[in-house]
């Protein structure tokens, strides 16, 4: 497992009153399951929606659920709502 | 995952070889969900509310038990307690507990010994219903007063102060939307509906169960997901899902609506009850009344253009009724609404709203149409007041490797910029439009899925393949399966058969949804012939005693991978696999994951259409789809989801919409009245396949499925509305409402 | 329940069934017929059609005891031996179905069609199967395969 590094996490707006009214959150993770439970501990209030599914795009890539895509240096990582179908 | 190098020399791919299940389709041999028998099976039928709302104080079965021939009854108190979240709501959609919440909602089911016995049974079950007030409209049910569906049904983030009805919200954006509009030469604002349409799948829901004392279940049925319709029944039985073992049927059309279980636990659960194999077949009307149409719509939109037909800005806020439970896709529709624009300033929101109605089920893109049609025909509106070319002003502001989308990802390698340029350079669009007809043009987007998926390839001692997948063929996937499976191999397509395994087969497979299942299965399956290489490089290394390294496969032979590695005949897959047992046993690849490769689709389409202002008929002209398939597998089943997702567009535009009554009950539970598109109704639907690659995926597939859905209620709105000299803001197009249109114009 | 004597694909059939069960219950449930779809029960999607004497029909619209002396055919009874019919062969050539539900009352109808009106035109197609309703092709793929067997058949006859 590489090492944890910066990572600029950006939030969708209908997020923000639950990340005491940020809209970025930046934290130390590695992958995507590292980043999400990061963000958790920074923003305790956000607990309840990452739970209740959210995907992430790490540089334009959508991760629709798996925790253990690794998230490289530098990337632009979005949480955005869990991507399903019909 | 990603596949810089796209495989690109290719022996089968892109070719049209039948399908495997083809004989079996045109003998009438393929056994769909209906269509199988047990040894001594009961009939089951359900009966279900006739009131939109009304708490259930009592239900009589004793007068019902006595019936002849009747063997078994359920109600809700025969099903687990004690469920919270997600599976108490499918509990409650599957069997009412205290109140009915919607026309059709099951309330009671009978086992009996035929069909018409149990239908009979049905008449003398009493229950006692204190009717309450309803509401099936969502923006009469936002409003202070609308009668509660349930308190406390709203999920995380839902605005407070709301009517309990909204249970669901989502808000997204960047940049500046006001200044946006002050920069604008042009603003126009305007607000949309679009009713609930049903998926329409010809098989109506149908399944054969039987299940002992002990808890061991068997399950029989035509379903998207058949692992899901385990995990479920598990939880609702208040069993565990490895005890029930799910066989899928031939499906007969899905779309969406047959991933959710419906009726599966009330097979089982009367099956358990009788100690006989129980089947349940639902009656159109029932499909209608209580399975998944999908949400209804009201939206606002605002968008400002410049005179050179730049965008400076758009906001959308989406309403979107789910029926009576939670799960209406407005997040979808907000993210999907603005995808198409490269847009600086951009602003949605959505609410998830509750009725008096059956509960929402995904259908093709969920949520994506509907968002289209709004954000596309306000695009139109702009484009002919500003007398500009409506392709062009797509291209100017499209959305584009690196350009941020409207829900705050940049976009990875994406198609529209190419679907837009084909559209511009089809001959459709150089042909004159028709006198008395409009041309509509519109843009549609959707994600696409990967999900969790489990393939699993083995050898026969002949050569040949038995390839088992997990995700039912809802259109033709087998073939696609099978090319893939051959490609990587190097062997003929013929001698490789792909079955959809059975639950206890195979590991978990998510449902066949998301456009899905060419992409992960397809992954899934490559990856599987290429574990089942390299085992057979290894046993080819083995005989020759040489490093299994040193041996590589190419067009269905091991082979020594250079003059190092020693000179040997070249041996195949066939010679190989008659001494499998002799050599190391069985050789079978496999592989499971969940692919977080799926690449997203845009399509464009282009439609002529010409409207009789007389009697406010239209009639459909040329019709073209154009769409990014990544890489097309079989070409005939990649069209064959354009012209289909086009044909169901064209419905949902023009004539299909659920239609209640003031008692809240569903008015048109018919193919007769709910009308959806004739053979004579349509014209050749032309198609285009786009290819730029998905790094996601080995070959580049892309889902081809939904996106097909996402332009034509839009596409053809703005054809219409260009017909008609009138913008048409609500659909369906029928023809009452394009006299009324004409009318107050 | 009421004894029946009728004619199936050819092969003399008897049985037994109830005043209310229809032709397609009977097909389905009592004679393990299942090619022939129960898609509406109403008449409206043609996924049941068999022939009656020669007349394309709804079977849930007709009962089982209707068949007394008649002639039915079903979709079981399209092909010869191992050999396809050519409107079968041309539906696996075009990729004219998806899912495949409708498939069977298609071809019955369609080879009906074709035995009336051996050189129909693509209109003639699309009203003759306006009464078989398919949700996944757009019908696109299955007039083509019409029209194609159409074609054949002609050159062949």
């Amino acid at each position: 497992m590489s090492q944890k590094h910066k990572i600029e996490v950006a939030l969708w707006g209908g997020l923000k009153p639950f990340a005491d009214g940020n809209d970025k959150v930046e934290v130390e993770a590695a992958t995507t399951g590292q980043m999400l439970a990061a963000v958790i501990k920074k923003h305790p209030a956000l607990e309840d929606h990452i739970e209740a599914g959210v995907s992430v795009a790490v540089n334009g890539r959508v991760i629709a659920s798996s925790l253990t895509e690794p998230i490289p240096e530098g990337a632009e990582v979005v949480i955005i709502p869990q991507l399903k179908g019909g | 995952m990603a596949f810089d190098e796209a495989k690109k020399d290719f022996n089968l791919i892109g070719t049209r070889p039948a399908r495997p299940d083809g004989i079996d389709k045109v003998t009438g041999r393929a056994q769909f969900g209906a269509d199988k028998a047990a040894p001594g099976q009961l009939h089951a039928a359900i009966l279900r509310s006739p009131h939109a709302h009304a708490l259930i104080k009592s239900i009589d079965t004793s007068a019902a038990e006595k019936a002849k021939g009747v063997k078994g009854i359920v109600t809700r108190a025969d099903f687990a307690t004690g469920l919270k979240g997600e599976m108490w709501n499918k509990l409650e959609n599957v069997m009412a507990g205290e109140k009915a919440l919607y026309d059709g909602h099951a309330i009671a089911a009978v086992a009996a010994t035929s069909a018409l016995a149990a239908k009979d049974a049905l008449k003398l079950i009493k229950v006692d219903f204190e009717v309450l007030d309803h509401v099936t409209n969502v923006d009469e049910s936002m409003k202070d007063g609308a009668p509660v569906i349930r308190e406390g049904a709203a999920g995380p983030g839902t605005p407070e102060g709301m009517h309990p009805n909204v249970v669901g919200f989502y808000s997204s954006g960047h940049g500046d939307v006001d200044a946006g509009f002050a920069d604008a030469d042009l603003v126009i604002e305007d607000t949309f509906t679009t009713e609930a349409t049903h998926q329409g799948y010809i098989e109506p829901h149908a399944c054969l169960a039987q299940m002992g004392k002990d808890g061991k279940g068997e399950v029989w049925c035509c379903t998207q997901g058949h692992f899901n319709v385990a995990k479920v029944c598990g939880h609702l039985l208040g069993t565990e899902a490895s005890q029930i073992r799910v066989t899928a049927s031939e499906i007969g059309g899905g779309f969406g609506g047959k991933t959710e279980v419906f009726i599966e636990p009330v097979a089982l659960a009367l099956a358990k009850k009788t100690n006989r194999p129980v089947k349940l077949v639902m009656s159109r009307s029932e499909v209608f009344r209580a399975s998944g149409p999908t949400a209804s719509a009201s939206m606002d939109i605002k968008i400002g253009m410049k005179k050179d037909g730049t965008m400076t800005a758009g906001r959308g806020v989406f309403r979107l009724q789910g029926g009576a439970f939670p799960g209406a896709p407005g997040t979808f529709t907000a993210m999907c609404a603005f995808a198409p624009y490269a847009l600086e300033n951009v602003s949605q929101e959505a609410y998830d709203v509750m009725t008096n109605r059956p509960k929402q089920a995904a259908y093709r893109a969920p949520g994506s149409p509907m968002a289209a049609f709004a954000v596309e025909s306000v695009v139109d509106e702009l484009c002919n007041q500003l007398g500009l070319d409506p392709i062009e002003v797509r291209l100017k502001n499209a959305s584009r490797e690196g350009s941020k989308a409207s829900f705050g990802i940049n976009w990875p390698r994406i198609g529209l910029v190419e679907c837009l340029e084909a559209a511009k350079a089809h001959p459709h669009y150089s042909t004159a439009i028709p006198e008395n007809g409009g041309r509509g043009v519109s843009c549609g987007f959707w994600f696409n899925h990967g999900g969790e998926t489990a393939v699993s390839l083995a050898l026969a001692e002949d050569g040949t393949v038995s390839l088992s997948v997990g995700t039912p063929d809802i259109g033709g996937s087998r073939a696609s399966m099978c090319m893939m499976a051959a490609e990587e191999l190097g062997i003929k397509y013929d001698d490789i058969r792909t079955t959809i395994a059975d639950t206890a087969t195979l590991g978990y497979n998510e449902i066949s949804h998301g456009s899905r299942v060419t992409y992960a299965s397809g992954l899934a399956t490559i990856e599987a012939a290429r574990d089942t290489i390299k085992k057979l490089c290894k046993r080819a290394a083995a005989k020759w005693g040489i490093d299994e390294d040193a041996v590589y496969w190419e067009d269905g032979f091991a082979k020594p991978s250079g003059p190092n590695a020693g000179e040997f005949e070249p041996m195949s897959l066939t010679k190989i696999a008659s001494k499998m047992g002799a050599t190391g046993g069985p050789i079978v690849g496999h592989y499971e994951a969940t692919p977080e490769g799926a690449g997203v689709s845009f399509a464009v389409h282009i439609v002529d259409a010409e409207v009789d202002k007389e009697t406010g008929s239209t009639s459909v002209g040329r019709y073209t789809v154009i769409q990014d398939a990544g890489k097309a597998i079989h070409p005939s089943y990649v069209e064959g989801q354009f012209q289909g997702g086009a044909a169901q567009g064209i419905g949902w535009a023009l004539n299909e919409e659920y239609i209640y009554g003031e008692d809240g009950r569903l008015q048109n539970a018919g193919f007769l009245d709910y009308r959806i598109p004739v053979a004579s109704d349509l014209p050749m639907i032309d198609t285009v396949i786009v290819e730029v690659p998905n790094p996601g995926h080995p070959y580049g597939v892309r889902g081809v499925g939904e996106t097909s859905i996402c332009p034509p209620l839009a596409a053809i709105a703005n054809a219409v509305s260009n017909a008609a000299g009138v913008r048409m803001k609500s659909l369906p197009m029928s023809p009452p409402r394009i006299l009324k249109a004409l009318d107050e114009a | 329940m009421i004894h029946v004597t009728t004619t199936i694909n050819g092969d003399e059939t008897e049985f037994v069934c109830d005043p209310r069960e229809t032709l397609l219950d009977v097909l389905r449930d009592r004679l393990s017929l299942t090619g022939a779809k129960e898609g509406c029960g109403t008449g409206d999607c043609g996924a049941c059609s068999v022939t009656v004497d020669g007349t394309v029909v709804c079977s849930c619209l007709v009962l089982g005891a209707e068949a007394e002396g008649k002639e039915i055919g079903t979709v079981e009874g399209i092909a010869t031996g191992e050999d396809l019919h050519p409107i079968q062969q041309k539906f696996l050539d075009h990729a004219a179905l998806q899912c495949g539900i409708c498939t069977p009352g298609i071809l019955v109808a369609t080879k009906a069609l074709l035995e009336k009106h051996p050189d129909p035109t693509e209109t003639q197609v699309r009203y003759w199967l306006a009464g078989n309703l398919c949700r996944c092709t757009g019908y696109d793929k299955i007039i083509r395969a019409v029209m194609d067997a159409a074609k054949d058949m002609r050159s062949a006859a």
